[in-house]
Parts: C-alpha cells; sequence; structure tokens
C-alpha cells in the first residue's frame, strides 16, 4: 500500500489570494493513499523543504505530491529534499496550481476546485511512480562560439584561458564583428580598432582557438556535453594556408565595383578582397557573385599575380564534422532596413546616412581617410541633424517596439566628435528622451550639451526633403517650445534601431533554443540565469540575447564563457532517467518510433527470442539509447503497438491522471 | 474580360469628368468592362469618418453590396472615394458592433458583412491588367517625359486598411509611370497632404501645403505631375502658384493608349 504526503503552497499569497489552500489540503487527504496532506506558506523554504523531509521520515511515505508553481521553478528543489530523506527524487510529484490555476484564474470557488483537481491527478499519477536512477553521460571538452564579433572572440578567449579547446565560426571571411566598423568608443572615445583588434589577434594565435572564418553552422545534433555540430566552410576560393595576405590580387583585379560591405556600401572593394587591413585571418576570399572567372571563366589575373599559388576556382564548399560539449551563441546584430522610413528619403539621398554609416565616414581607415564629407559631393557638411529612435520604440508593425539602448550614447559620441573636429559645424539632435543609464554615460551626454553645444531638440523630425540645390529640409517639431522647425541641413543621421542577425532565426531551430518574437535568444531566466538558453549546453553571449552596447556586451560575454567553463570542467553529467525505452516482447519492428524520433535515439536491432513452442525466431526490434534520448515522448505516440514507453511518464501514468481530472 | 462595378464618385460627375471619362475608355482598351450600379449615392466623403458615425457609412455600404449583388469586385478612381469606401468595407469585416449596427439601418435583403473586394483603379491596373500588358499596348508613349507621381494622403494611408503599397516609399504610380514610358521623378513630398478641404477655412495653410508639394516636384526637375484625386488636383493647380502642369492618371494613361489628344503641347 502507498503512504503517500501532499504538500500544498500559499506561495506567500500567490497561490493563497486565489486558492483557498486549506480546502485543497483538506480534499486531497481523502484521496487513496495519501496518509498526511499539509499546507504552508512558502513550502521552497528551507523550514518548507524540512516539513517535506520530516514528513518523509515520520511517516514513512512511499511517494510526494507538492501543489506548488511550475516543475520547471522548482521540481529540482523537492526532489533533492525528498533524496536527503532517503526517497526517491523521482518519487516527487508537483501539481502547478501556480502558473497553471491561481495566475490565471480570480474566482476563488473555480481556482480552488481547479486545483483539487490538479491535485488529484498527481496523486493518481504519483501511485505508478517508480524508483528511477539517473545515469551519466561524458562531456566533450570543447566549446563552439558561434559568431565572432566582441562577444564571440572574449567568450573564446576566456574559455581558452581556462585551458579549453574552442572553435570560433564566423559567416564573414573575417572576425571582428560590428566593432571592427565603429570609430570611437563611448564613454572614453577611444579608439574601436586599437583595443578590439589585439584581441581578434590574440585569437588567431591562441593555441586553444581555431577559427572558422567564411563559415556556418548547418547542422546541430546531440544534447549537452555531446553536441555533434556540422561547419560548412564555403568555398573561398583562396588556399586559406597558403595565401601570406599581400594583396597584390586586390591591386589587379579588374572587378572594382563591388559595393564594400566594410564601409556599409559607401564606396566599392574588388572582387577578390580582404575586408579590411588588419583582418584575421589576413587571407583573400572571390566574391563569386561578381568574379569574372567564376561567372564566366574569363579572367584569371588574380591567379596570375599570387605568388603564393593560393588561388583556387575549383575550391567547393567544405563540410567538416566535430564534437562539442558546450555552445555559445554570439551572432550579434544588424541595423534594420530603412525602405519603411522613407519620410526621412533615406533611399532618396546619399546625404542622409545611418549612424554606421557615418562611422566609417569618421573613420580614419573609411571611404574618406577620416574628413566627414558628404558622400553627394564630398563637401564639408556644416549644418548636421541627428534623428534618434528611428525605428525603435515604435508603436505600430513597422518598426520594433524595443529601445535599441546603444543609440543614445553612440549619437552623443557622434555630435561632441563633430564638434570637436569641426566647431563650424552646427549640430542638432531630436529625441523621445535621452536615455543614458551607465557607468560615466549621462556625464558623457551632458559634456556633449554643455561643454559643445550640441543642440539636443525634444521632438521628432516629420518630414526630410532633400532639394535640388543640395540642401536638406528637416522638419520637425520642438515639443517644449511647441513650435515647428525647419532646419536647412547638408546632412541627416539616422539612428536606426537594431535587430538581431538574420541567422539568428534558423539557428535557433537548429539548436532547440527558444527565441522572442523580436528574434532575440531567450535567456532561460531573465535575472537569475541571463546567459544560459533554456536548452543545456546553449549559452548566450552579447547583441542575439538583446541590444548592449560593448561593455554590456563584454561583460555577458565573459560570463557565458565562466558558464560554458563550469560545464566543461566536468567529467560527466547526470543524465535524465525520465527516458524512453521498448518493450522488445510487444515492438513488431515497424520503425514509427525511429522516424518520429528528433534525437536520431532508436535504432533496430536483430535479436534472437524464444517462442512458446520453444523454437528460436530472429525478430527487428527498437532499442534506445538512453544518452541520446531527451524523453520528449514522441515514439510513445507513435508506436502502434505500444511498445514504447517513456520513464516517469508512462502510458498508465498518463492515463491514471486524465481519469483523476475527468472523475 | 473582366467585369467590374465601377463607383465613379459625385465629384467625377461635376468638377473631374477627365478622371471619370478617361478611366472608362481606357478600361475598355485594356479589355475591362466597367459596369456603373443604377443608383449610387455619395460616397459619404463628405462628413468626418468618424469610427462611432454609422448614418454616414450607409451610403458606401450600398455601393459595397451593389457589386455583391451583381458579384463583381468593386473599383474606384477618386482617392478620396476609394479610401471611404475601403475603409468601411474594412470596418464591417473587421468590426462586429458596426456590421450589425450597418444592416439593422439598411435592412437588406442579407446582410452585408464586408464580402465585396475593393480596388483602386491604380491597383486594377497593377493587378489585373498588369503593368507590363499596358506597356505592351502604349502607342504614344511619354518617352523623356519626367513626371511625378503625387498621392497625397488619402490613397496610402491607413496602411494596414488601405494595403495598397508602403505609404512612405511607395512605387505603383512610379511603375505606372514608367509603363506608359515616362521617367518617374521621386520628390520628398509626394505623399504629403495637399491642404485638403483646409482651403475652404485657411485658403494660406492650403497655398502652403500645395506649394511644398510643387516647389518639392519642380525642383527635382518634373515637367508635370500627376494624381488620382480631384481636390488634390484643384489644391495644386488653384493654391500652389506653381505653372508645373497637373493631370489625372488616367488622361495620361488615355494618351498614351492612343484615346487622346496630346496632354502636354
Amino acid at each position: 500500500m502507498q503512504r503517500i504526503g501532499v504538500f500544498v503552497c500559499h506561495c506567500g499569497t500567490n497561490i493563497a489570494a486565489t486558492v483557498d489552500v486549506k480546502a485543497v489540503a483538506e480534499a486531497l487527504s481523502h484521496e487513496p493513499g495519501v496518509v498526511i496532506s499539509q499546507d504552508y506558506q512558502y513550502m521552497c523554504s528551507e523550514s518548507g523543504q524540512n516539513l517535506v523531509k520530516d514528513a518523509i521520515k515520520e511517516h514513512k511515505l512511499s511517494g510526494v505530491v507538492i501543489c506548488s508553481c511550475s516543475p520547471r521553478m522548482h521540481e529540482n528543489t523537492f526532489r533533492k529534499a525528498a533524496a536527503s530523506a532517503g526517497l526517491n527524487p523521482y518519487l516527487v510529484e508537483i501539481a502547478n496550481i501556480r502558473e497553471q490555476c491561481s495566475w490565471i484564474h480570480k474566482d476563488i470557488a473555480t481556482a480552488t476546485d481547479k486545483a483539487i483537481i490538479l491535485g488529484k491527478a498527481a496523486v493518481a499519477k504519483v501511485h505508478l511512480n517508480a524508483p528511477l536512477t539517473a545515469g551519466e553521460s561524458p562531456v566533450v571538452k570543447r566549446a563552439l562560439v558561434i559568431g565572432g564579433g566582441i562577444a564571440g572572440i572574449q567568450t573564446a578567449l576566456d574559455i581558452a584561458d581556462a585551458g579549453f579547446d574552442v572553435d570560433i565560426v564566423e559567416k564573414k571571411p573575417t572576425i571582428g564583428g560590428k566593432m571592427a566598423q565603429i570609430d570611437k568608443t563611448f564613454p572614453t572615445l577611444d579608439c574601436s580598432a586599437c583595443i578590439l583588434t589585439p584581441k581578434m589577434v590574440e585569437a588567431s594565435q591562441n593555441e586553444h582557438i581555431t577559427i572558422h572564418s567564411y563559415s556556418e553552422v548547418s547542422d546541430v545534433k546531440g544534447f549537452i556535453g555531446n553536441f555533434t555540430v556540422t561547419i560548412k566552410k564555403k568555398a573561398r576560393y583562396v588556399d586559406e594556408v597558403k595565401c601570406t595576405g599581400c594583396g597584390a590580387c586586390m591591386e589587379k583585379c579588374p572587378m572594382k565595383k563591388v559595393p564594400n560591405e566594410f564601409n556599409e556600401g559607401l564606396n566599392n572593394r574588388t572582387a577578390i578582397y580582404i575586408p579590411f587591413a588588419q583582418a584575421v585571418p589576413k587571407v583573400a576570399a572571390i566574391d563569386p557573385n561578381y568574379c569574372l572567372m567564376l561567372k564566366n571563366g574569363k579572367c584569371g589575373v588574380c591567379s596570375k599575380v599570387c605568388t603564393a599559388g593560393a588561388i583556387d576556382y575549383k575550391q567547393q564548399d567544405k563540410f567538416i564534422e566535430q564534437k562539442y560539449g558546450a555552445i555559445v551563441v554570439a551572432t550579434g546584430y544588424n541595423v534594420i532596413n530603412l525602405d519603411k522610413y522613407d519620410e526621412f528619403a533615406y533611399n532618396q539621398c546619399p546625404d542622409v546616412v545611418t549612424s554606421l554609416e557615418l562611422e566609417r565616414l569618421m573613420n580614419a581607415a573609411g571611404p574618406n581617410g577620416g574628413t566627414l564629407l558628404r558622400p553627394s559631393d564630398k563637401t564639408h557638411p556644416h549644418t548636421i541633424v541627428f534623428v534618434q529612435c528611428v525605428g525603435s520604440r515604435c508603436d505600430d508593425e513597422k518598426g520594433k517596439p524595443y529601445c535599441s539602448k546603444i543609440c543614445c550614447m553612440y549619437t552623443a559620441k557622434h555630435a561632441m566628435l563633430i564638434r570637436e573636429k569641426y566647431p563650424d559645424t552646427e549640430v542638432y539632435v531630436f529625441y523621445i528622451d535621452v536615455r543614458t543609464p551607465g557607468k560615466n554615460f549621462d556625464e558623457f551626454y551632458r559634456r556633449a550639451v554643455e561643454q559643445y553645444n550640441v543642440h539636443y531638440i525634444k521632438g521628432m523630425v516629420g518630414k526630410v526633403t532633400p532639394k535640388a540645390d543640395g540642401k536638406i529640409d528637416v522638419q520637425a517639431s520642438d515639443l517644449l517650445a511647441n513650435e515647428q522647425l525647419h532646419i536647412n541641413a547638408d546632412m541627416v543621421v539616422l539612428a536606426a534601431a537594431i535587430e538581431p542577425d538574420k541567422s539568428a532565426r534558423p539557428l535557433a531551430t537548429m539548436l532547440t533554443t527558444q527565441m522572442d518574437t523580436n528574434d532575440f535568444f531567450t535567456e532561460a531566466h531573465p535575472k537569475l540565469r541571463p546567459v544560459e538558453s533554456a536548452t543545456a549546453g546553449i549559452f548566450l553571449s552579447g547583441a542575439c540575447q538583446g541590444p548592449k552596447d560593448i561593455p554590456e556586451t563584454v561583460a555577458q560575454a565573459s560570463a557565458a564563457a565562466a558558464k560554458a567553463i563550469g560545464l566543461l570542467v566536468k567529467n560527466s553529467i547526470t543524465c535524465n532517467p525520465c527516458v524512453a525505452h521498448s518493450d522488445e516482447l510487444l515492438c513488431n519492428g515497424c520503425s514509427s518510433c525511429e522516424k518520429v524520433c528528433p534525437y536520431g535515439a532508436i535504432t533496430y536491432q536483430d535479436k534472437e527470442f524464444r517462442m512458446p513452442d520453444r523454437t528460436t525466431a530472429i525478430r527487428r526490434v527498437a532499442s534506445v539509447n538512453p544518452a541520446v534520448c531527451q524523453g520528449c515522448g514522441a515514439c510513445t505516440v507513435a508506436c502502434p503497438s505500444g511498445a514504447m514507453d517513456l520513464n516517469g511518464f508512462s502510458n498508465s501514468q498518463i492515463m491514471a491522471e486524465v481519469d483523476a481530472i475527468c472523475k | 474580360m473582366e467585369t467590374f462595378t465601377y463607383y465613379p464618385g459625385c465629384t467625377l460627375r461635376t468638377k473631374a469628368k477627365d478622371l471619370d471619362s478617361y478611366a472608362r475608355s481606357c478600361a475598355q482598351a485594356l479589355g475591362i468592362a466597367l459596369e456603373e450600379p443604377s443608383d449610387w449615392q455619395c460616397c459619404g466623403g463628405a462628413y468626418t469618418t468618424a469610427k462611432d458615425e454609422i448614418a454616414t457609412k450607409l451610403s458606401a455600404v450600398r455601393t459595397l453590396n451593389a457589386a455583391k449583388q451583381a458579384g463583381n469586385p468593386l473599383v474606384t478612381v477618386c482617392s478620396a472615394c476609394h479610401n471611404v469606401i475601403k475603409q468601411t468595407n474594412y470596418d464591417i469585416s473587421n468590426d462586429e458592433d458596426m456590421a450589425s449596427k450597418v444592416n439593422n439601418y439598411l435592412k437588406l435583403d442579407e446582410a452585408y458583412t464586408g464580402e465585396t473586394t475593393v480596388y483602386h483603379y491604380l491597383e486594377m491596373l497593377r493587378d489585373v491588367v498588369g503593368f507590363d500588358n499596358i506597356k505592351a499596348k502604349v502607342v504614344k508613349p511619354f518617352k523623356g517625359k519626367k513626371i511625378a507621381a503625387y498621392y497625397g494622403c488619402l490613397l496610402l494611408r491607413p496602411a494596414k486598411v488601405l494595403a495598397m503599397d508602403d505609404p512612405e516609399n511607395p512605387v505603383i504610380m512610379e511603375n505606372f509611370i514608367k509603363a506608359i514610358g515616362g521617367t518617374p521623378v521621386i520628390y520628398a513630398q509626394r505623399n504629403e497632404c495637399c491642404g485638403g478641404y483646409v482651403t475652404l477655412e485657411d485658403k494660406a495653410q492650403a497655398q502652403k501645403r500645395s506649394s511644398n508639394v510643387m516647389n518639392s516636384a519642380a525642383d527635382m526637375g518634373a515637367d508635370m505631375i500627376i494624381t488620382a484625386c480631384p481636390l488634390c488636383l484643384y489644391n495644386l493647380k488653384k493654391n500652389s502658384g506653381s505653372d508645373l502642369p497637373v493631370y489625372y492618371f488616367t488622361e495620361l494613361l488615355a494618351e498614351a493608349l492612343g484615346l487622346k489628344e496630346d496632354t502636354n503641347e
């Protein structure tokens, strides 16, 4: 006979305000097998847990039901408590009467009835629970970092520093990301390249780090501690080992009209190219969309001038497979497309630029060698208007609902740098709010206003009208003075919203991690687990998780590395024992389960069976690899003969729950 | 031959006869039959389109229902009529309360619940005829002519309801201009308001708005400007102080198809 203990939690008022917890405890005390039924204010607290532990010992409980919050929150807490009192942890069941009951109901009577039913279902299930023992699975001591911007570089360096091998997969021909494009960084105004490029070099020289540039993750299999990842190394048509990065090919390449991505399309590059002088690896790549040789087989100039013999027009995409214990996502961000914002005339006028384009226009390695000139006629702009929140904090579908977070600070930086370098230039900044929380951030913004006399105007720009004389009419409202303004500007700079990189969504599918509605990766807990994804073994670094500036990105990158190292130092991890198993006597070898298994955990083997008439037959039967099975249960539903069953969630347990609910 | 129920609207019977007559002749030439309902009324555009006003929207519903009875999609050409009718149709389809009130008033044999598809003439050209087919039928292309499309405020907004084109970066009229052989001129004020009815109360304001539009188009080198809206045409011609020629888009289409004498000379 089972001896079951029921423990109903108030969760302060979270549950008790909507559910009559005493009535629930009372009602469940009459369920078969229940020997003790209690309520307590905070069951997860130490004294609450002691209540459970003492009851297990005192009443020699064979099963425990906790009516509380979601099992995602505290199942582990109560399993541990049970284990410490000598009860197998898998004999604990949680009835979720908070998220699935008290939080969503208003009426106390209805909520109480529902809580009782959920409690009864859990009691019915725990009757059939069997003790389970978790196995162990080894941890591959190698990490994968997806994305080679400052987030990915920092994470990789920190993991390598702890002595583990790390691979960086970067889709562009060089690592460095957005930070490589930036001129100066706030709030110290130090040179971005000067602090980034040494880290890039460090990453390339570190014996523990392998950089797969111009590569993408094409497949991910496995689970925490044991991922198998396929990396697609895109054909760059240049032998990475032979190329010395001399640049002779770029000088001679006849196809010189390719928009230069590194300079945001503000100038052109050649079809064979090294993105920028400090690229890592400093190896050329041929752009197949523009190369004359690859497109129509006529040219071959680069292979003639290459003294290293590195050019290989016949190179193919290569796929490599590698095992990893941990994966860190660092896919970063992009600036949104501004087609829907043509009230700012971005598509009509070359002198209306994004802030990232302005970075390139002001960068010493940019298209103008660091002199700020208008893209249209290469003259000095004397009046510049900055527009904040372009596409951020939007209340309609065309923009993003969130604050892009970095724009207030970089706009203050741009305004200040321009006033410093070109004091004859008038600078206007239109803002909704100026948001500058952060160490030394507000002081920085105030310097722009007070010391550099940047005109900060609260209000939004309504219309930007480019004129034939090259000037730009900016119509805006000054909300504080309550007046309409027309500014005759030379340049307009748009602080465009940032969004996650397009590669993030398919990657999230491959990794089975969650994203929010804006395609930012979702952290396991917004406060307490900010750098882990909800999928075990996948960690988040940088702007892929939400808009972030460089200091914050680096902090999160190191935090993600610390979490990954915490996993990699373990020799093995405890597996989930709630995995599927097949009853070989019932299995008819139909392969239905194998087809639905998303993890490839099911294989078939031919086995000898003794038949009733004492003959021997060979039958094909399914077997589950418990180290690979994730316990999703798809096979148990697909199996036509009922041979597949899931530990901890057996068909009979689920049916018992349903029966209890429907009674 | 595709058949559309054609709603001209009041202004097309009086001040904007050109917009109407060329719309009809061009449709015929392009293989579209336009059927005018016998007893149509004003679209309701003369009233404020308040969300809770039912009475002013009933006439628009009668037109929509006439198209439903005929089993045709509905096509309009005046920007204002199109805006009112399409918005009313949207409200009826998406707001049950409004739909039931309207039907309680009208007492139709069968309730109208937004069944009719509403096209603007430009959308009909783009989606039913196809700009490529128009291009093939053009006999007098506007070669070398720099034509500025003027959308005004009513044709594209509210974008979710009108669903014709991107309200800030539209291309439909520019593609139309390319189809009749002209060169479209992109200018920033093309989707700004001309001043509309404000001309009755505050002429100076309408003058400012419409001259902004005309100057911006002229500044970008336009030879002429085209519109789909009688009120826009009025403001641009009478209030802007500019001598840039303004035409209905249907006039240019008719000329390109060889159905009309020269516009510009």
